[in-house]
């Protein structure tokens, strides 16, 4: 069994930056059109982290023209460019599934204050 | 050349390909393999190397593998398996043979013993949709009607019934080698192989394409 946990463990992307859900980030997404390759941004609500080796996954949440958008991302995919964290929320739960259920100025997150 | 190995299925996992794809992989110990006999055309009709595979202690061996073992080394193997080869004069007894005789890219068959369900029903064994849970249904899992009435009197032959089901020899084929570690004689292949974890499959070359 070590042999197929050190075979995960290779995959894990070190260089992402620490993001807890509630932060809001900008995912750079690699995205590849014939032979070109260019990079898409998403920014939105970090609303989950599902925990892994290799197969860990967070979902971003954004309202786009009034529809909610939730993107699934591998953390360790090599489609992700970078992350970078806007801003830190403070959140009471791990998972933020309940602001799917609040539009406008109820689906605002606390921000998180460091003294 | 040795046309396949001997190995056994450690478990599966994942790997990312560089454009993102997430492929699904059977970790597998291929060998070192030890040849224990080599079989040629002149004496024994057909060209073979008998391979010996995984440890075992020799107070558990019986004393003709014992001999049979002598001639190759001083180690005794749980498992024995004959592979083709084309020359069989290239190998001596006693010889390694590990992963290295695959490349990477390169389709495999893979044959094992799949897992044993025991006696188990149609749904289980056959995918029969079984009928209704509510509404007054009282044939959950069972088959159902099995053939006509007074013609033929009789069930057709090949009617698939209950039974015993898995535990028995499959081959998968045209499996692709994702990545070959030889310092840990780890071979990753696409895809799931029969068997439970810790089975011992043989590794073939596709003679077929």
């Amino acid at each position: 069994m070590e042999i197929i946990k050190n075979i995960e463990r290779e995959q894990i992307r070190m260089d992402l930056p620490h993001f807890t859900p509630g932060d809001t980030v900008t995912v750079h997404v690699k995205i590849r059109e014939g032979n070109k390759e260019r990079i898409q941004a998403f920014q939105g609500v970090v609303i989950s982290r599902k925990k892994g080796m290799a197969n860990a996954t967070f979902t971003v949440r954004k309202v786009s023209y009034g529809v909610g958008v939730e993107r699934v991302f591998p953390t360790n995919s090599p489609i992700i460019d970078r992350v970078e964290v806007v801003t830190r929320g403070r959140v009471r739960r791990a998972k933020i599934y309940y602001l799917r259920k609040l539009r406008g100025k109820a689906a605002r997150i606390r921000e998180k204050r460091f003294k | 050349m040795c046309k396949g190995l001997v190995g056994k299925k450690l478990g599966m996992t994942s790997l990312f390909a560089p454009d993102g794809k997430y492929i699904p992989v059977t970790v597998l110990q291929v060998g070192p393999c030890v040849v224990t006999q080599v079989k040629n055309d002149r004496t024994d009709g057909y060209n073979a190397l008998q391979l010996g595979f995984g440890a075992k202690k020799e107070s558990k061996t019986i004393k003709p593998l014992k001999g049979h073992f002598k001639k190759s080394g001083d180690s005794c193997y749980s498992t024995l398996k004959e592979v083709g080869v084309e020359n069989p004069e290239d190998y001596t007894l006693g010889q390694a043979i590990g992963p290295e005789i695959f490349a990477i890219g390169e389709k495999v068959n893979v044959t094992g013993i799949s897992k044993g369900r025991g006696f188990s029903g149609v749904i289980k064994r056959h995918g029969f949709g079984g009928g209704r849970e509510t509404h007054g249904g009282h044939c959950h899992r069972i088959p159902g009607s099995i053939g006509c009435s007074a013609w033929p009197s009789r069930v057709t032959k090949g009617k698939r019934m209950p039974g015993q089901y898995g535990g028995d020899t499959k081959t998968v084929r045209n499996l692709e080698i994702v990545d070959i570690r030889p310092e840990e004689n780890i071979i990753l292949l696409k895809g799931p192989l029969p068997g439970c974890r810790s089975g011992i499959v043989t590794i073939n070359k596709v003679l077929f394409a």
